[in-house]
């Protein structure tokens, strides 16, 4: 067989040594361990949290998630309140946030003109930014007040006919809970819907223009029914994040068991429990019961997850420019800390 | 010209139709002038309340004892938030950057896919929930440390760092690669002196976005490094150690000595994190569009 | 000229010329169009007539489609488009002041390079625009009649719930006339319409011009020849002109019946064209 060029000549030949027989199987292999290690982490949470929460499970087992007390001095825990503050806020957080984050993504990617646009975008990615003990500071020093004396009084009295608005007014609460989540969720969504609303072909809506259709027509019926996978992941994405919230949460909700109808009312939710109670952990099974507490976190975040990334699937096929634009959509959702 | 029997004028069903449109689009833009205005709420009201405590004494001295204590600083708090930051960073980034060059150049499509979606699913769960897994693993039975925390840090960066580094990873043109390998270099040769350098910047601004996202976590440090740090500036990673974002935490609670305190360094740490993470973002932006994204 | 208001056959291409008797649907005098400072046609003089087929052809970049989109509207939607001169449709100013664009767009309809079906199903393609101007009654057989005058009944008659996006790109593009057909425009503009299509869809889509010139107006842009010298009645060539400072704009550089531009053109740059010496 002719010689390689390489052996051939001379300055190649100092690429050519050990070091590079070695090199490509070396960096092959290291990356491959740092990759499985990233992979490996996944099933090593859920191996140490399922061991952490063995001693709650062995006294409470599945009981555990339909229990409702949290008594420290007897050492029964039960999830169930908590369960229930969880969804009660982030479906709150959620529903409030979702038309307001799809008519800002639409603002800025239909009406806006191109400077605003660029402005705007970054100001509603700064709101993701802001880390969420800062929103619970704010929430709990500033809007809590607002909430006590002017919102609750407010709602109390023009829908006090409906039990959602009774009780007594308090800074904190679910209402002021759900306000500062809606508020750490809407640039998420609003980011990941954007870049999917650029990411339907300007063809899709000039061919409705041309028709004849008004602007909002063209979104209404076709611009969001081509997005409506995208923007359901988006909103199981904001979804995630305001079950997940710890901090703010803690802050302000109030960190009270027990199940009520009103907003005014003081609850806690799962990550604002486990947060709220390591330091006062006393108790092994206390301390087993908060990592359970997270147990059911974790498999609430993965369902959520995992479906947003099913939605999310479809769109991934099509080719790498729209997969990169949802790649930086993913990554305002990064932006925000707990 | 004869009178044209017909008008293009918007009438009847039409104009309720402009209507309902004009309608929307002034609903979208309250939606997006809302957002505009509660940032600016947020931000003065933290601004307002947190630049008038900020002085020397804040940022160089360390805790203050008693009630109302009248000087004292949290330099103890910024020297910790440094500390884990840092060891964080350490951890992350080279792994990040290794799983982002394994997912863009060598793995084949279904494990890149593995990994990719590993890597998301990571990116959603709760941080309170990485924070008791590592509890589990190492607190429970070494104790709190700084140490303890930066892992935890480090495994929130991670996905950030490798889904930022993947991206500009493949927007390294392929005839940069392709260049190198045809002149006989090896391909590792040829990811680590071609393309990395090349996506150098993109990599570094996905890191300081990722330093910011970790400066301002809370919720995993409560129970890796927080209890019994002391309120004295200590940079030993074995020790718990404060974060900038525990004392504003804690601080929140206490009597208005300590409250004002925690305006100052939540206004301190805002300042940090949104100007880091508006820098990165247009220097990224700019870095895409030079390589063409 | 005086203005008739009945449809006159024109049996044949004898001596008469075709626009003999026909009522004028866009006048343009002076037409410029700018994006930005940038001219992008200048001075445009053409008469477009009823029921005719009017082919714009000439090398790529002379402002053929900017010229369709400003019959429409279209170029509304580039920020920085703007307009001089005059545009008329039926006698009344299309960029005069109180004229809505949306209500232009419904009888100016419009047919895309690239068949671009909405995401749902065949039904709801057609139904998309009758839906929105409230044309309720007898949805479904207006569908029909949509989709018959678009020679896509037959194929598509068992499956209109099926997904718009399963047909082929020559059905897709039938799909997109019927539902332009859909809203009973007077005139419809083709911007390319065959350029992505196999040549059997392509002569399908042709065939189905000159069933449509019965009851519309058609203009297209094309960039193939021979597509204008079979299908059009009526041709105009746009050619580049290079101004004193280096500026290119696009400019009508003749307009007459398509037999004279193709066998005995008056202008030489028009010869030049068709005869493949240039463009």
């Amino acid at each position: 067989m002719a010689t390689s060029h390489a052996d051939r000549d001379p300055a190649l030949k100092r690429t050519r040594g050990w070091l590079d027989r070695i090199g490509d199987p070396a960096l092959k292999a290291i990356t491959f361990s740092a990759a499985a290690l990233a992979v490996s982490i996944l099933g090593l949470i859920a191996f140490e949290l399922a061991r952490g929460s063995r001693l709650a499970f062995h006294h409470f087992g599945l009981g555990f998630v339909t229990s409702q007390t949290w008594d420290t001095i007897h050492n029964q825990f039960g999830a169930l309140s908590l369960i229930a503050g969880t969804a009660v806020t982030a479906v709150l957080a959620t529903l409030i946030a979702t038309p307001l984050a799809v008519a800002i993504a639409l603002f800025l990617t239909e009406l806006a003109p191109k400077p605003v646009r660029a402005l705007l975008g970054a100001l509603v990615e700064m709101l993701a930014a802001i880390p969420s003990v800062i929103l619970g500071l704010w929430g709990i020093l500033i809007l809590g007040p607002f909430v006590e004396n002017q919102l609750e009084p407010f709602l109390g009295s023009t829908l006090g006919f409906l039990p959602f608005f009774r009780g007594q007014h308090s800074p904190t609460g679910i209402l002021t809970a759900v306000l500062v989540l809606t508020i750490m969720i809407v640039p998420i969504v609003a980011s990941v819907t954007r870049e999917l609303f650029t990411t339907v072909p300007p063809e899709l809506r000039e061919g409705a223009l041309a028709l004849g259709a008004t602007r909002w027509e063209m979104v209404r019926g076709v611009l969001l029914p081509a997005a409506r996978p995208g923007i359901l992941a988006a909103v199981a994405l904001g979804f995630g994040r305001a079950a997940g919230e710890a901090m703010a949460v803690l802050m302000v909700i109030g960190g009270t068991i027990g199940i009520h109808l009103s907003l005014f009312s003081h609850s806690d939710t799962l990550a604002a429990r486990i947060a709220g109670q390591y330091q006062g952990a006393s108790t092994n099974l206390q301390i087993s019961s908060l990592v359970y507490l997270a147990t059911i976190l974790l498999v609430i975040s993965l369902a959520v997850n995992v479906g947003a990334q099913l939605l999310i699937k479809p769109i991934d096929r099509r080719p790498r420019r729209r997969r990169i634009a949802l790649d930086r959509a993913l990554e305002v959702q990064g932006l925000s800390a707990d | 010209m004869s009178e044209p029997a017909f008008s293009l004028k918007a009438t009847g069903r039409l104009r309720r139709r402009q209507l309902v449109n004009k309608g929307m689009g002034a609903l979208a833009i309250g939606a997006a002038l809302l957002a505009v205005a509660v940032l600016a709420i947020v931000v003065i009201s933290v601004a307002s309340r947190g630049a008038g405590s900020l002085n020397l004494a804040f940022f160089t001295q360390n805790q203050a004892q008693g009630f109302n204590p009248k000087g004292g600083g949290v330099l103890f708090a910024i020297v910790g938030s440094a500390v884990l930051v840092g060891i964080a960073t350490l951890i992350a980034l080279p792994l990040g950057v290794l799983i982002a060059i394994y997912i863009s150049e060598l793995a084949p499509p279904r494990f890149a896919r593995v990994a990719r979606m590993a890597l998301d699913i990571s990116n959603g769960i709760p941080t309170i929930v990485i924070g008791i897994f590592v509890f589990t693993m190492l607190v429970a039975a070494h104790g709190q440390s700084a140490f303890a925390g930066s892992i935890g840090l480090a495994i929130i960066m991670l996905p950030l760092i490798a889904r930022a580094t993947e991206e500009v990873l493949l927007l390294v043109p392929s005839s940069q690669r392709e260049a190198s390998l045809a002149l006989g270099v090896s391909r590792w040769r040829t990811t680590v002196q071609v393309v990395i350098p090349s996506a150098l910047g993109g990599i570094l601004t996905g890191t300081t976005l990722a330093i910011a996202r970790a400066a301002g976590e809370t919720a995993p440090l409560l129970f890796l490094t927080s209890l019994g740090a002391s309120g004295n500036a200590d940079a030993n990673p074995f020790h718990p150690l404060q974060s900038l974002t525990l004392v504003i935490f804690t601080y929140s609670d206490l009597d208005p000595a300590y409250q004002s305190k925690a305006w100052a360094a939540a206004f301190t740490l805002m300042c940090f994190v949104l100007f880091t993470s508006l820098a990165a973002k247009l220097a990224l932006a700019r870095y895409r569009k030079k390589l063409g994204g | 000229m005086e203005v008739i208001k009945t449809k006159i056959e024109v049996a044949d291409k004898s001596r008469r010329p075709a626009t003999a008797d026909r009522e004028v649907v866009f006048e343009a005098r002076d037409l410029d169009v700018f994006y930005g400072n940038q001219r992008a046609i200048d001075g445009v003089n053409i008469d477009i007539y009823q029921h005719l087929i009017t082919a714009i052809i000439g090398p790529s970049g002379c402002g053929k489609s900017t010229f369709l989109r400003t019959l429409n509207r279209m170029n509304d939607l580039v920020p920085t488009a703007r307009l001089s001169g005059e545009l008329r449709y039926r006698g009344i100013d299309l960029y005069g002041p109180g004229v809505d664009a949306v209500e232009v767009r419904r009888r100016v309809g419009m047919v895309f390079q690239k068949p671009n079906p909405f995401h749902s199903s065949i039904y709801d393609n057609v139904a998309y625009g009758m839906r929105i101007l409230g044309m309720k009654k007898d949805l479904a057989g207006r569908v029909e009649n949509a989709l018959r005058a678009a020679a896509l009944w037959d194929e598509v008659k068992d499956r209109l719930k099926d997904s718009a996006l399963g047909l082929s790109g020559g059905q897709q593009q039938r799909l997109c006339i019927a539902r332009a057909i859909a809203v009973e425009p007077e005139v419809i503009l083709f911007d390319e319409p065959a350029s992505a299509l196999d040549p059997i869809s392509t002569s399908a889509i042709e065939d189905l011009m000159h069933e449509l010139k019965r009851d519309y107006t058609l203009v297209i842009v094309t960039h193939n020849m021979q597509q204008a010298a079979r299908v059009a009645d009526m041709t105009a060539f746009f050619g580049l002109n290079v101004s004193p400072d280096g500026s290119r704009q696009g400019i009508l550089v003749e307009y007459d019946e398509t037999e004279k531009i193709f066998t005995n053109p008056s202008d030489k740059r028009t010869e030049g064209y068709v005869t493949g010496r240039f463009g």
